[in-house]
Parts: structure tokens; sequence; C-alpha cells
């Protein structure tokens, strides 16, 4: 276990270095930079080439561009992410203020999607082709296909229109006041957690369906064990590590990755961020971001994996 | 009793009276919120463009003069640091007295040394340090602070515009110490003399100020303080304002936004309408064949259909009024009547597209040419300004390509010169024909001029326009030059001016609409009713 705990750990090197020569890469093959974001997408009437040369020089953006990826990479070395092109501050900084909304969004979406999906998706199977079934297929297919920046928008419109409020728009943290921060919080958890609950039930009447058919449930049921402990000690562990993955991958990707539903519900989480880095063209911000979002998926991964094991004890990990 | 009531009623109108009086005086207190939808990168206005440090950074600083709060036209100078001024017979020398007793944030006096070093800054900044309105203030030779309340500034030639290029709202007076020991401590500081003092700003979401106690205009501020709140979707903007957490938004909203509050709020929603000193303008490659030929550039222009196009697009996009160089109903706009008589905007569209249709035969522009238009990603009015020009050209005959381009890489493409046609864009802090004409100057000149040309005659109508201190020699040299560039030679052509909209809380008062949406952002005249 030891063993192969090491190796895994080992082999995310060469992964978030692939990841950091092909963000290099890619951002520098796309026109435009920082200082044109600044200097010329104002529409201003008097634009100096020289103030442009001279912020491009500040920057280093007029060396090699080997040099360029050396420097930076050596900054990684030491956990220096360096500062953001754009605003001139520690990039950490930047990312610390956002971190914990998202994270709180992404604990909150899942929170939701999960405590939903799995008793939905086990009734769905339990009750196959009756009206209950429908009902949750019904409800999960529209999860899937509605955007949940759309779903935002929506929520937002109506609550406008019948309460003829909003959500606040200025983050407050939990512990500053908890009312506060679930008035703003909870519709972007809801609007976002739905697709992913309708991801999770899909997932989970399916596995669950294929575990019903096994020969071991019918066995259990021929047994006369009752309902309840052949679906939890049984079927379910079986079932789950799909939607496990399913899970853990979105929770990943929630917390980097929510652009738009940000920006619907004005939060200054990382996906907020990711869009100004981009649209400012702050190279370092977006080199690290990707870092980060890379660095997420590759953990939760790594601790699915591990996890697989603990549910699962047929699995032997080499 | 029924002299009772009469009397009871008196009573009652008596009351009212003073009380509907008193309504109009500004009240103190409250907080003001708004939606700033974008979020600037440093806090120094002689380094940065973005109206992102307007909103939310200018009530902290005051400038040496500022335009008058209450003027719509947004051009009027009026006194702030400084409270006089005078020009010297020749016209280039400009003595401003400061007022006394103004002070900083951190209590140390605000004297003449302060503007010197922050003007110096703008004008001769020391190697490093970046100053983007250096260019404006070409013409000044020096700044001088002979004694403690008064700054005089030398220029090279008289201009007539360099009053109007000290009402930059950008031009913060930073104090003269700071500035000395590190140039660049205002890029991350805040530290001014205006009415209002620095609270916090947490990045990516707000910034607040508090009242500043001690301001020099005594009785302002009216408000307690302001919060501005970082909000890049236009949508979540209208909701703010709409679900009333947040009175108004200093740039301004679509005509579909205003109606749309106008019908929820009612009476609670006061509108203000301006033209906007933001233009879309067409840009037109003369490297590329056969846009070389000015006849092909005018009938490009003559197959635009202005007022029409007015008519419609004002319904659905922030633009409205038809403009030549300067924005309408300001002092050097021309008048309608003498702007219709330029090619393009001739009140007959049908006899307009007859003279297009033949400069195009004449120029042996084959009937069906197809060209490339490039436009910005960007939908608010790029979009439906961009469907709009391909239509128009379609009608004599042009067959049109769009090619939209992601903004951040926009200007990369344009600079590049490999355009037929492209949307070029312009927006002023004032209305001001040496800011706003600068565009057409020649490509050696200017590097912001995408039609990659050089006319020395318009060159020098520039400079003459600059030069000239009598307001009616300067209106007949700007005709001059409008003619050339919009018809003559037709280097670029101008879509519509936009329109800006400003629908704010009926509670918001002391705040006046003006064509920039860099002006009147210093807060102090502002007070809300509730």
């Amino acid at each position: 276990m030891g063993r192969y705990v090491l190796k895994r750990l080992l082999a995310m090197i060469p992964t978030l270095i692939g990841v950091a020569v092909l963000i290099f890469i890619l951002l520098r093959v796309i026109p435009g930079d920082v200082v044109e974001a600044r200097y010329l997408a104002q529409g201003s009437q008097f634009q100096s080439q020289d103030l442009m040369d001279q912020e491009r020089a500040k920057l280093g953006l007029d060396k090699p561009l080997w040099q360029q990826f050396t420097t930076w990479m050596t900054g990684l070395l030491r956990l220096d992410f360096g500062l953001s092109m754009w605003t001139g501050s520690p990039i950490t900084e930047e990312i610390k203020l956002r971190f914990l909304l998202s994270l709180q969004l992404a604990i909150m979406a899942s929170t939701i999607a999960t405590c939903l999906a799995i008793p939905l998706g086990i009734i769905a199977a339990m009750k196959q082709d009756t009206w209950v079934d429908y009902a949750v297929r019904v409800f999960s297919i529209t999860g899937l296909a509605t955007p949940s920046f759309w779903l935002g928008s929506l929520m937002i419109l109506s609550m406008l229109i019948v309460f003829k409020w909003v959500p606040p728009m200025v983050f407050t943290p939990l512990w500053v006041n908890p009312w506060e921060n679930l008035a703003q919080l909870i519709w972007p958890a809801l609007a976002v957690g739905y697709r992913y609950c309708a991801v999770g039930t899909r997932m989970m009447r399916s596995t669950m369906l294929e575990v019903l058919r096994e020969d071991y449930i019918r066995t259990a049921r021929a047994k006369g064990l009752w309902v309840k402990l052949i679906l939890t000690r049984h079927a379910l562990k079986n079932a789950i590590l799909p939607v496990l993955t399913v899970i853990s991958t979105e929770f990943a990707f929630l917390l980097g990755g929510l652009v738009v539903t940000e920006q619907v519900f004005n939060l200054n989480g990382l996906g907020m961020l990711f869009v100004e880095g981009i649209s400012h063209r702050d190279y370092t911000m977006i080199q690290a971001l990707v870092l980060l979002v890379a660095t997420f998926f590759l953990t939760i991964n790594f601790v699915v994996d591990i996890a697989y094991g603990w549910i699962d004890p047929r699995i032997r990990y080499r | 009793m029924r002299q009772f009531r009469r009397l009871l009623a008196l009573a009652a109108i008596a009351g009212l009276v003073p009380f509907t009086a008193q309504s109009q005086q500004p009240r103190l207190g409250g907080e003001l919120v708004f939606p700033v939808p974008s979020e600037p990168p440093s806090y120094d206005g002689h380094r940065e463009e973005t109206f992102g440090l307007i909103h939310p950074i200018a009530p902290f600083y005051n400038t040496l003069l500022r335009v008058d709060p209450n003027d719509k036209g947004g051009t009027k100078p009026y006194p702030s640091l400084a409270e006089s001024w005078t020009v010297s017979p020749d016209g280039k020398a400009y003595v401003f007295k400061l007022r006394k007793g103004v002070k900083f944030h951190d209590g140390s006096e605000m004297t003449s040394e302060d503007v010197k070093a922050s003007y110096e800054k703008i004008i001769f900044p020391a190697p490093g340090v970046g100053s983007t309105r250096k260019g404006q203030y070409a013409d000044v030779e020096a700044v001088r602070a002979p004694d403690r309340y008064e700054v005089q500034f030398r220029l090279k030639h008289a201009s007539g515009s360099f009053i109007a290029s000290l009402l930059s709202p950008y031009n913060f007076i930073y104090k003269a110490d700071i500035l000395a020991k590190d140039p660049h401590w205002y890029e991350k500081n805040i530290m001014g003399t205006g009415p209002f003092t620095f609270v916090e700003h947490v990045k990516g979401s707000h910034v607040v100020g508090r009242k500043n106690p001690n301001y020099w205009d005594k009785g302002k501020p009216y408000l307690d303080g302001f919060r501005a709140i970082f909000m890049r979707d236009s949508a979540a903007q209208v909701a703010a304002v709409r679900g009333e957490r947040a009175h108004i938004q200093f740039r301004g909203f679509t005509p579909k936004d205003r109606d749309n509050l106008k019908a929820a709020l009612g009476d609670k929603i006061t509108v203000q309408e301006s033209p906007w000193d933001c233009i879309l303008m067409v840009a037109i490659n003369h490297k590329q064949k056969p846009f070389d030929d000015p006849r092909v550039r005018r009938a490009l222009s003559l197959a635009l259909d202005r007022y029409e196009g007015s008519k419609a697009l004002s319904q659905i996009a922030i633009v409205k009024e038809v403009a030549g160089v300067q924005v309408p109903g300001t002092p050097f706009a021309t008048p309608p009547g003498e702007l219709g008589k330029l090619a393009g905007y001739w009140r007959d569209p049908e006899k307009s597209r007859a003279e297009s249709r033949r400069l195009l035969k004449e120029a042996g522009v084959p009937a069906g040419f197809s060209f490339t238009f490039m436009n910005r990603g960007i939908p608010m009015p790029y979009e439906p300004l961009g469907v709009w020009l391909i239509d128009q050209w379609r009608k004599v005959g042009l067959n049109v390509t769009q090619r939209v381009i992601e903004p951040a890489a926009y200007y990369s493409s344009l600079r590049k010169g490999e355009h037929q046609v492209a949307m070029d864009f312009q927006c002023g802090y004032i209305v001001e024909p040496d800011l706003d004409m600068y565009k057409f100057t020649s490509t050696s000149r200017n590097p912001a001029n995408y039609g990659f040309y050089e006319d020395p005659v318009l060159d020098d109508l520039y400079d003459k326009q600059s030069a000239a201190t009598n307001v009616e020699d300067r209106k007949k040299i700007i005709r001059q030059f409008e003619k050339r560039v919009l018809d003559e030679q037709a280097h670029y052509l101008m879509t519509l001016q936009w329109h800006r909209i400003i629908p704010h809380s009926s509670k918001l008062h002391g705040w006046t609409i003006t064509p920039s949406h860099y002006l009147n952002n210093t807060l102090d005249t502002v007070w809300l009713s509730q």
C-alpha cells in the first residue's frame, strides 16, 4: 500500500510538469498580451508605444520564451507562483482570497447533489419502470439538459419578480454572518447542485440496476434477508464506486470551473478569477490557476483510488 | 365644522410646503451602493485608462480643475483644488491659485508642490514610471510652484485645449513627499484630498469609502460613505438595481434594461440619458486594395443610411445620435444641417446608394465584390452594429463576411494591419477636439490609426485647430478636418454615437449625467433622500 501511494504521488510530478509546459506554450501562442489588454482595450485616444514597451520589459515579456519559462519554473520549485501581471499582487494572495468561497460552494453543491442523487438513484432502480422511476428519470434528464447558469439566472429573476429580492452581492464568510453567507450561496449551490445531482442520480440508478440483477443479490433475497440490509451491505457498496468517481471528479471541477455561474451570481470565486485572467491575458495567473486545478484533479483522483480499496476490499494495490 | 376642516386643510398644506422645499435640500447620511463592471489593475490614475479605476477610486481624490458637476454637456471647467486661474495674453502661461487649508487624508496640507509633483509625474515621468497621458501634455514646457498656493504651467505654444486637458478625472493630486520617496507608491496605496477616505478594497469584490470629516468643501460630502461592488455580468448589475441592492451603475445600461427597470420599479427609478463620448468607427486599411482608393472608401460611407440606422438600432443597442467627429450637441459639434452635406450623411438614402454604386463602378470594383469585416467579440454594441454595416453594404452590391475576434486578441490583430475593414473604437473622458480627433492623424504620428494612412494635410489641420484659441476659428478648422477625414478622403467611417442610459434609484440626487462615463464620480454632490 505504502509503495503504491508513493508511486502514485511520484507519477503526479511528470503530469504536472506536462500541464505546466502545455499551458505556458498555449498562452504564448494565442494573440494579445496583458499590456495590450491594459492600454489598448479602453479605446483611449493617446497610446504610447514607449509605455507599452516599458511595461513589457517590466513584466519580463521582452525576454526569450525559454528564459520566461525557467524563471517561472524556478519560482514554482520554491512554491512561489509569482505576481499577477495584471494587478502586481502575489498570486497566492489573490487565490487565497477566492478559494474559501469556491470551496464552500463546491462543498454545498456536492452535499446537495450527493444527498439527493444516491437515494433517488436507489429508489429509481428499486422501483424500475414505475411512476416513481419515471419521475426520477424526468427530474434527472431535466437536470442534465439545464445549464447551471441558466437555472441561476432564472432563480434570480424569479426571486426578483416574486419576492422583489436578490441575494447579497458581497461574500460574507460563514463565521462572520451565517445567515448572510447562506442567503448568498444557497442559490448557486442549488443551481449547480441540481445538474451535479442529475449526473449522480443517472449513474446511481444504472449501476444499482446492474448490481440488483447479480446472483448474490438474488441469493440474499432468497435467504429472506431484510431489503434494507441487502441494499446497504451488499448492493450499495458495489454500486457506489462509479458514482464516487463521478461525484469526486465533479467536485474538482466545481473548485475552479464555475465560470459562468459565478458571473451570474456575482461570486468572487476562482472561476471568476479564471475569466478575468484570460480576458486580461494575465499569463502568470492563468498558469497558476491551471496548475492548481490540475493538482485538485490529481489529488482527488488519488484519494478516490485509495477510497476504492476501503469500500471494496477485493481491490488490491500493486 | 366646515371651517375647522378648511383650517385643517390649510395647516396640512402649510405643513407640506416646507416639507417639499426641504425634500430638495440635500440630506446627510446613507451609503451609496453601485456596481462597477470592471476592476482596476492598480490605484494609480496617472497610469491606468479604465473607468473601473475612476468609479471606485475618484472619490478619494481631487483634481486641479474638474468639470462642472451640473453641466450636462460635461465640458465646463469648474474650480476644484484650484479656485481660480488666469491665462497670459500670449496664451502660453497659465497661473492657478490654489485653495488654502486643503488637507490630505493623513492630515498634512496640500500645497503647490503637490500639484507640481503630480503633474510632473504625468507629463515628465521618471524612467520606469508609467504615464498613459503624457502625450496629451506634449505642449507643456514646465510646471512651476512659485509660492505655496500658486502653480504655473508654461506651454511651448498657445493651445485651445489646455484647460480641457486639466479636467481629466485621472489627474489625481498626490502628495509630493510620497512621490519623491517612491513614485510607484500610489499604484498600491490610496491617499488623497477627496471627499471620502479609503476603508477597504477586497479584490474581486468591492471598495468601501467613508466620509472625509475634514473635507475642504464644508458641508460635503453628504453621504456617510459608498460601496463600489465589482460586477462583471450586466444581468447581475440590472438585478442589483432592480432588487434595490444598488442605487446606480455609472457606466450605462441598454435600452431594454432601462425599459425593464422602469416597468418593474415605476417611479422608484429615474432615467437620465445623454449622447455618449464613445463611438465605433470603421477602420479601412489603406494598404489593402481596393481600399487605397478614396472612391471605394467614400462608397462604403455612402452606402450607410445612418438616420434609419439610428431609429432602429437605438431600440436595441446603446447607440443613437448621427455624429461627425464631435459628440452631437457639444460646443464643437457640426450642426445637423451642415453634417447632412457630408458623404454618407445625406438625407436621401437612395441617392446616396446610387452614388455609392457609381463610385464603386468608377473605381473598377466589380458587383458582388467580397471582403472581410473584422469585428470585436463584444456583444454590445459591436454585434448589432456589425450586422447593420454588413446589411447596408450588401445593399450596394458588396458581399461582406464578418470575422469576429475575441476581445483580448482584437487589438493584436488590428495592429498587425492584416484586416481589410475593421471595427475600431474610441472613448473619451471629455469631449474635446484635440482628444477626439487625434485618432485620425497620420499613422506615423499615431500608432492607433488602424487605417494605416499618411495625410499631412489632415495633420496640419489638426495642429491648426489645436493652436487656435478663438472658438469660432477653431470650429471652422474642425469642419475642414471633418470634411477631409469623413468625406473627401473617407479615411475612417463613423457609425453612430453611443447613447448613455443611466436608470438610477429615485432616492439618488445631486448627480448629473454627462457624455462621459469617466466624469462626475467624485460623489461629493451626491445624496440619498432615504
